[in-house]
C-alpha cells in the first residue's frame, strides 16, 4: 500500500458516476482492539489453554535470516508436526508469530500489519539474539534493536543463530506458558496499546494504514 | 589488453590507468567523459555486460567515486571504470539509456549516498528505506550508531568486549 492510495479522491463508479471515497475510512476498520474477558469457569479456561497449548499453528512469515531454521522443522528430520505445531500460510489461521531473527524497519511495518490481523489469543516467539537487543546489528541505521517495544513478546530464544532444536524447546516452553494461563500477548497488547503504537510510529515515517489492522 | 588500452587512449582522456590482473582493469576517465566513454566500451569494444555500479565515499577528499565494472563475455575480462565526482551537491549522467537494470542501481545510490541521476526513471522513489529523512546512511559523515541509540530503543546492560583482549584474559589469565 502507498500514501497516496490512502487519500480522499473521487473515483468513478462501475456506473460512470463520480463518487468520493475516503479509503483509510471507507475500506478500513477503526475500532481498536478490546481486552478479551477470561472465561469466569476456571476449570473451562484451563481446559481452553490446554487446547490451545495443543495446536500451534504458526504463520509462515520468515522475517530474516532465521527462517531458515523453519525450514528443517516442518520436514521429516525434526518434524515440529508430531508437538501439534503446523504452517499456515495466512494471518488469519495462525495464533503464534515466529520472529526470526533481525527487523527492518521496513519488515516491522509489515510484521505489524501480519500481527494485529492474527486473531486472538496469539503468540509472539522472537528467535535469535537480534530480536533481544540487536544482536550483530545492533548499531545498524535500519534495524530495531528491541522487539517487545513495538508488540508483545511471549518467549526468546537467543543465539545467532538457534539451531531448530532450541526453537522447538521454545515451542515447549509457549505450551508451558499457554498451559499455565500466561500468554496473554494479545490482551497486553490491547492494553498498552498506546504505547506500543507511538513507539511504531516513532520509527516507521511513512505510516500508510489504518491504527489497527483488523 | 594493452592494446585496447592503447586505442582507448588515443579518442579519450584517461586520467589514470591500472592493470590489476591479466583480466582487469582500472581507468579513471573524468565526469564530462565518462557516459561517452562507456558508450564506446559497450557499443564498440563489446564490454556488453553491466556487472556493477556502486560509490565509493572519499569524505577527506570531498569526492565521491563511481565504479562502473563492465564485463566483455567473448574476451573474458573485465573494466572498472572510475570517475571521481564532488561531494556537495552530487550529480551523475544517468546511463539507463545503455543498460535498463541500471535503474535500480542509480535509485540505490540516490537513496544511499544521495547521488542524483537525474532522468533516471524512479530515482527519486523509496528504494529499500521507507520515509527516510536523515542523511543518506551510506556516507561516512552518518553516524550509524548514534543514530541507531537516539532511535531504536536500546536495550541496557550490553557489554561490549575487544575480542583479543578478553580472549587473551580467559585463555591466559596469568600473563
Amino acid at each position: 500500500m502507498g500514501k497516496e492510495e490512502l487519500e480522499k479522491r473521487i473515483v468513478l463508479s462501475p456506473d460512470g458516476e463520480p463518487i468520493e471515497i475516503d479509503p483509510i475510512n471507507d475500506y478500513f476498520c477503526q475500532d481498536l482492539p478490546e481486552v478479551e474477558k477470561k472465561s469466569s469457569i476456571a476449570i473451562l479456561e484451563k481446559f481452553q489453554n490446554w487446547a490451545r497449548s495443543r495446536s500451534l499453528w504458526v504463520l509462515g512469515f520468515g522475517t530474516g535470516c532465521g527462517a531458515i531454521e523453519m525450514r528443517p522443522l516442518m520436514t521429516p528430520k525434526f518434524d515440529a508436526y508430531r508437538y501439534g505445531i503446523q504452517w499456515r500460510p495466512t494471518p488469519r489461521q495462525s495464533d503464534v508469530f515466529v520472529i526470526s531473527g533481525y527487523l527492518s524497519v521496513k519488515t516491522l511495518k509489515r510484521v505489524i500489519r501480519s500481527y494485529e490481523q492474527m486473531q486472538g489469543p496469539k503468540y509472539v516467539i522472537a528467535l535469535g539474539s537480534c530480536t533481544i537487543n540487536g544482536g550483530m546489528y545492533w548499531d545498524s541505521y535500519n534495524t530495531i534493536n528491541r522487539l517487545d517495544h513495538y508488540i508483545p513478546v511471549d518467549v526468546y530464544i537467543a543465539g545467532c543463530m538457534p539451531r531448530p532444536e532450541a526453537l522447538l524447546a521454545g515451542f515447549e516452553q509457549l505450551k508451558k506458558i499457554i498451559r499455565e494461563g500466561r500468554g496473554e500477548g494479545a490482551n497486553l497488547y490491547a492494553e498498552n496499546f498506546e504505547w506500543y503504537k507511538a513507539n511504531q510510529k516513532k520509527i516507521i515515517k511513512d505510516w500508510d494504514m489504518p491504527d489497527y489492522n483488523w | 589488453m594493452k592494446e585496447l588500452i592503447d586505442r582507448l587512449k588515443t579518442s579519450y582522456t584517461v586520467e589514470d590507468y591500472i592493470q590489476q590482473r591479466s583480466d582487469l582493469a582500472h581507468i579513471t576517465v573524468s565526469k564530462e567523459t565518462a557516459v561517452d566513454f562507456i558508450s564506446h566500451l559497450q557499443r564498440v569494444e563489446g564490454y556488453k555486460h553491466l556487472v556493477i555500479l556502486t560509490a565509493v565515499d572519499w569524505i577527506e577528499d570531498g569526492k565521491f567515486q563511481l565504479t562502473y565494472l563492465l564485463n566483455n563475455p567473448e574476451m573474458k575480462n573485465d573494466i572498472n571504470v572510475k570517475v571521481f565526482i564532488e561531494r556537495e551537491n552530487a550529480t551523475m549522467e544517468s546511463i539507463h539509456h545503455l543498460w535498463e537494470q541500471a535503474r535500480t542501481y542509480q535509485r540505490e545510490l540516490k537513496e544511499m549516498f544521495g547521488i542524483d541521476f537525474p532522468g533516471s526513471p524512479g530515482v527519486d522513489k523509496p528504494f529499500i528505506l521507507e520515509g527516510w529523512h536523515d542523511l543518506p546512511p551510506y556516507r561516512r559523515d552518518f553516524d550509524t550508531k548514534k543514530y541507531s541509540e537516539e532511535t531504536y530503543f536500546p536495550r541496557p546492560g550490553r557489554e561490549k568486549n575487544d575480542p583479543a583482549t578478553y580472549m587473551k584474559q580467559k585463555l591466559y589469565p596469568n600473563e
